[in-house]
């Protein structure tokens, strides 16, 4: 079996001007949303009190809102979570009395008004930790991308590692718009799995610029453009295959790891649809913006490789790159 | 001669195998809900009639016991049910006593001879595990302002000491400084041997205002740096035993941070029994109460603590605080049948006591009680926005007033109290020693046992069935390089639970949910080589040539591409807490044994496979398409 049976390389560089504009359309959305709507931020960054509870038929979520408003507490959230038997109530810090207590106070006011509810998980986060985690979520952020740059540019060229790290940034943005547009919580473990999406999405540049480098060295008659396309529609097959088995595991993440683990893989999963993207059709053309050329990979003396390369791929013709 | 290992390879390969299913065999075993009862101090013994005891309360209750025995000075009783757990606890409770610290716990199965090898379960998080969390912030600042006010109360007392010509000097607080006032700069000149005495790790610096001679008086920042680890230090230490009085099976009592404790306390429930003990910043303070001679100045009021309206002035000096305490007891007075509270002192406190006792004979002297609570206030910032803000409170009462009989020493007891529970929460709080700086919860969850285990199930399940999908389309698309593959990525699988059992790596719902993403990116590697061998393939190259190139010219790609995530999966681990952490740790150790598994494990097995074959011509890894030709060839 094989999917891709591609005869001559794709011109996608032809192309790089739409997926340009795709992306910075995508990308503009996202940043609006996110300064639109913002994300909405789970207990872990904005302080507060988190009850869940169960009950043995699927509950009465009024009956609960209801008890809470009697209890005196004002801006509760109450929702199923996961399953109907399962409710979340979500409360905010508050000033009035010791917040502390919250967690207590919510469990007498649902053994009066609500009975039956048994309690699977307290969460008290208090004021310090909150802004405490924004500021060293974005100082992972911004090292993660250095330590990428540096790497890169070590391995490979700068031109390849500002092209690699920004499509990249691209993706981060565009999961975070989609939490910011569809209101998804944005808890830790979401961010977390947006740095990991970060540091697996750049290896398909890698992949893609090895490529590169190789045929620059191994096809003095190509130019930058077709160079490109060959590097990339030689490569494609593993991306796809590649992500795919790791978006079969998000998948069953998604479905069997619970409401835990739900906005994880959602996050997971939008990560690695424009992860494929971007790698592919966002970095590519943006090193070609920066200007790449065979000049760069010249350097070292022709090797073993030079020698097979030359063997290995057949003469393509210059007809189908018009 | 194409792809062989040599000798020593192979070896190291079925080695490492060899190890990683040794050390990851002990997961199969679950683990048996069990209960621990010990002594509530060193001193009781754990004797068989201990346990005959237990075992008989369970019987008689109808609840199943599986085994018994002795463990770390312990008895373990292991249950049959995980549902009689708590009723268990219960049982055994009420039978044993108040003798008896009974915790929940969860017991290994592990067989003997894997345990005598070393090879133990993963640690579970409390998301998994069930139990309460609690994250501590210290007030360090409270304890550089205590610092601060000490060291002027030894500043008075120094300069009056000192009878000076001139009394009309100061002392006074000012933020966390110390200010002392001068008329002139001659008492200046002679008192700073004194301050110098009295106030030796303080900067001092001379200025001249309003006609006064000022000395400013500061701790250093070194100082302040000192004074706050000392005080998380203690803090530690304080906490770890209150916890061991809790009684808990595998607590953990750990800094974090520069002024922060995590308390993980595996199996408990009852979070607000929990908070009481370790949260309570309760110490006492014996001081005489102040006689006609005592000035103005060194006088304080207080009140009781069970009626406001009896009020007392007490001395300002303190005789011997609730640190010097080295042993306390509850107890009834045999005369009157009230609560008290036996206590033993350290030496220096104990002579301090009698010293102050013996001069005062007849004088009644005070017990105060000092309790911190601290609340969220809403206060405004200077922008307009509001902002919640804790504020502290430092309740000072009286609990005991009595007239000194007779000089006292290291042992003595304080009445007043109002009931027996009060007594002994007292005796716990001086026994395990006082927290010299007051705590705030600032983080805080409870993970019910149900839950623990659901989430146990959900890990297991996603990570089952995304495995079973990846290798049944890995078979398929690559056939016999698609079995390697999957051999590969259950030796990958297998080497991480290994490794986290070996380094005892605490496993939480994130990290499974790393062990199921490294799984899947790991994947990746093999992809690269397979698709790299079918293209040599393609391009005609023969069987070993192709094997040959496409392990080779992949791994560069599959270096790199490790790389950037283990970058990411690094800096996680550095900035991330809690869950972030429990995730980056997998993920990077997943990586390193990824790198293992799908290249050097399934070259081995590609190289037993095809190894000893000569003039491979073609290799069972699915159909090749050629270009060039309609139909496709088999390769």
């Amino acid at each position: 079996m094989e999917f891709f049976r591609i005869k001559q390389d794709i011109p996608f560089m032809r192309h790089a001007r739409i997926f340009n504009i795709i992306s910075l359309v995508v990308f503009l959305l996202s940043v609006y949303f996110l300064i639109a709507r913002g994300l909405h931020l789970s207990v872990e960054f904005t302080g507060g009190t988190l009850v869940e509870v169960r009950y043995q038929q699927p509950a009465n979520l009024e009956q609960v809102r209801a008890a809470m408003a009697k209890a005196g507490f004002g801006e509760t959230l109450v929702q199923n979570f996961g399953s109907p038997q399962d409710v979340l109530i979500r409360v905010p810090l508050s000033a009035d009395g010791d917040s502390r207590k919250q967690g207590e106070v919510v469990m007498q006011a649902l053994a009066s008004d609500a009975p039956g509810a048994a309690l699977q998980r307290v969460e008290f986060v208090g004021p310090q930790v909150g802004n405490e985690l924004v500021e060293k979520g974005l100082m992972a952020l911004l090292l993660v991308v250095v330590g990428i740059i540096i790497y890169l540019s070590l391995r490979f060229e700068w031109r390849f590692s500002v092209a690699a790290i920004l499509a990249n940034l691209h993706d981060v943005v565009i999961i975070l718009g989609f939490f910011a547009f569809f209101q998804w919580e944005f808890s830790l473990s979401v961010l977390a799995a947006v740095l990991a999406v970060l540091g697996y999405s750049v290896n398909e540049s890698v992949v893609v610029f090895d490529r590169v480098r190789e045929t620059f060295r191994a096809r003095r008659d190509l130019t930058t453009e077709q160079v490109l396309d060959h590097a990339i529609t030689s490569t494609i097959s593993r991306t796809i295959i590649t992500h795919g088995s790791t978006q079969i595991m998000v998948l069953s993440m998604f479905i069997f790891g619970g409401e835990v683990l739900h906005n994880f893989s959602l996050a997971l999963t939008i990560g690695i649809c424009f992860g494929i993207y971007s790698s592919v059709l966002v970095a590519a053309p943006l090193a070609q913006i920066f200007g790449v050329s065979r000049e760069h990979f010249i350097k070292p003396p022709p090797s073993m490789e030079f020698a097979e390369g030359e063997l290995i791929h057949p003469e393509p013709d210059p007809a189908d790159f018009r | 001669m194409y792809n062989r290992y040599p000798l020593w390879k192979n070896l190291l390969v079925v080695f490492i195998l060899a190890l990683g299913l040794t050390y990851a065999a002990p997961n199969l075993y679950h683990p048996d809900p069990a209960i621990q009862i010990s002594g509530e101090s060193g001193a009781t013994a754990m004797s068989q009639t201990v346990l005959d005891q237990a075992v008989g309360a369970l019987e008689a209750a109808g609840i199943g016991v599986k085994a018994a025995e002795f463990n770390a000075g312990a008895v373990l009783v292991r249950l049959k049910q995980r549902e009689q757990q708590l009723l268990a606890k219960d049982v055994i409770e009420k039978a044993m006593g108040v003798d008896f610290i009974v915790a929940l716990n969860l017991a290994p199965t592990t067989p003997a001879w894997l345990a005598n090898l070393g090879a133990k379960p993963m640690k579970l998080g409390l998301d998994l595990a069930g139990g309460v969390h609690f994250l501590l912030e210290v007030d360090t600042r409270a304890m550089v302002a205590k610092k601060a006010e000490s060291a002027a109360a030894d500043l008075r007392r120094g300069l009056r000491e000192a009878n000076l010509p001139n009394r009309q000097w100061s002392v006074r607080l000012e933020g966390s400084q110390v200010v002392v006032r001068f008329p002139d700069a001659a008492t200046r000149e002679q008192a700073i041997k004194v301050i110098r005495e009295q106030a030796p790790d303080m900067m001092r610096e001379e200025s001249e205002r309003d006609g006064q001679f000022l000395v400013t008086l500061a701790l250093s920042e070194t100082a302040v740096r000192e004074l706050e680890n000392y005080a998380v230090d203690q803090n530690v230490v304080a906490l770890r035993n209150r916890v061991n009085e809790l009684g808990v099976a595998e607590p953990l009592v750990q800094k974090q941070g520069r002024n922060r404790i995590v308390v993980e306390l595996p199996g408990v429930q009852d979070a607000a029994q929990a908070k009481r003990i370790i949260g309570k910043t309760a110490n006492l303070e014996f001081r005489l109460v102040a006689n006609p001679e005592t000035p103005a100045m060194q006088r304080e009021r207080f009140s009781f603590r069970n009626n406001p309206a009896q009020v007392y002035e007490l001395e300002e000096s303190v005789i011997v605080t609730g640190d010097q305490v080295t042993g306390a007891t509850s107890a009834f007075d045999p005369e009157t049948n009230m609560p008290q509270v036996n206590i033993s002192l350290d030496s220096k406190g104990g002579e301090k006591m009698n010293r102050v006792t013996r001069d005062n004979i007849g004088r009644p002297m005070g017990v105060l009680f000092i309790e911190v609570k601290s609340e969220l206030q809403k206060q405004r910032k200077p922008d307009g926005s509001e902002e919640l803000v804790r504020v502290r409170k430092t309740e000072k009462s009286l609990i005991n007033v009595a007239t000194i009989q007779s000089a006292l020493g290291v042992q003595f007891r304080i009445t007043g109290l109002d009931s027996q529970a009060e007594a002994s929460e007292l005796a716990l709080l001086l026994r395990a020693g006082a927290l010299v700086a007051p705590v705030d919860f600032i983080e805080e969850r409870t993970i019910g046992p149900s839950l623990g285990a659901d989430n146990i199930s959900r890990g297991f399940h996603s990570t089952l069935w995304g495995f079973a999908a990846i290798a049944l389309f890995m078979i398929v698309y690559y056939h016999l390089f698609g079995f390697i593959s999957v051999f590969a990525l259950g030796a990958n699988l297998v080497l991480l639970i290994a490794l986290l059992a070996m380094l005892q790596a605490t496993l939480t719902l994130p990290g499974i949910a790393a062990i199921a993403l490294t799984l899947g990116m790991a994947i990746d590697a093999n992809v690269l080589i397979n698709e790299r061998i079918r293209e040599e393939l393609r391009n005609g190259a023969s069987g070993h040539a192709a094997i040959m190139a496409g392990y080779e010219r992949a791994f560069g790609t599959i270096v790199d591409s490790n790389v950037t995530t283990f970058i990411a999966g690094f800096m996680l681990l550095v900035f991330g807490t809690g869950p972030v952490r429990g995730f980056a740790v997998v993920h990077c150790l997943g990586i390193i044994t990824s790198i293992i598994s799908s290249v050097m494990i399934s070259r081995a097995l590609v190289n037993a496979i095809y190894g000893k074959r000569a003039n491979l011509r073609s290799l069972a890894i699915g159909q090749i398409w050629k270009p060039g030709t309609t139909s496709a060839a088999r390769a």
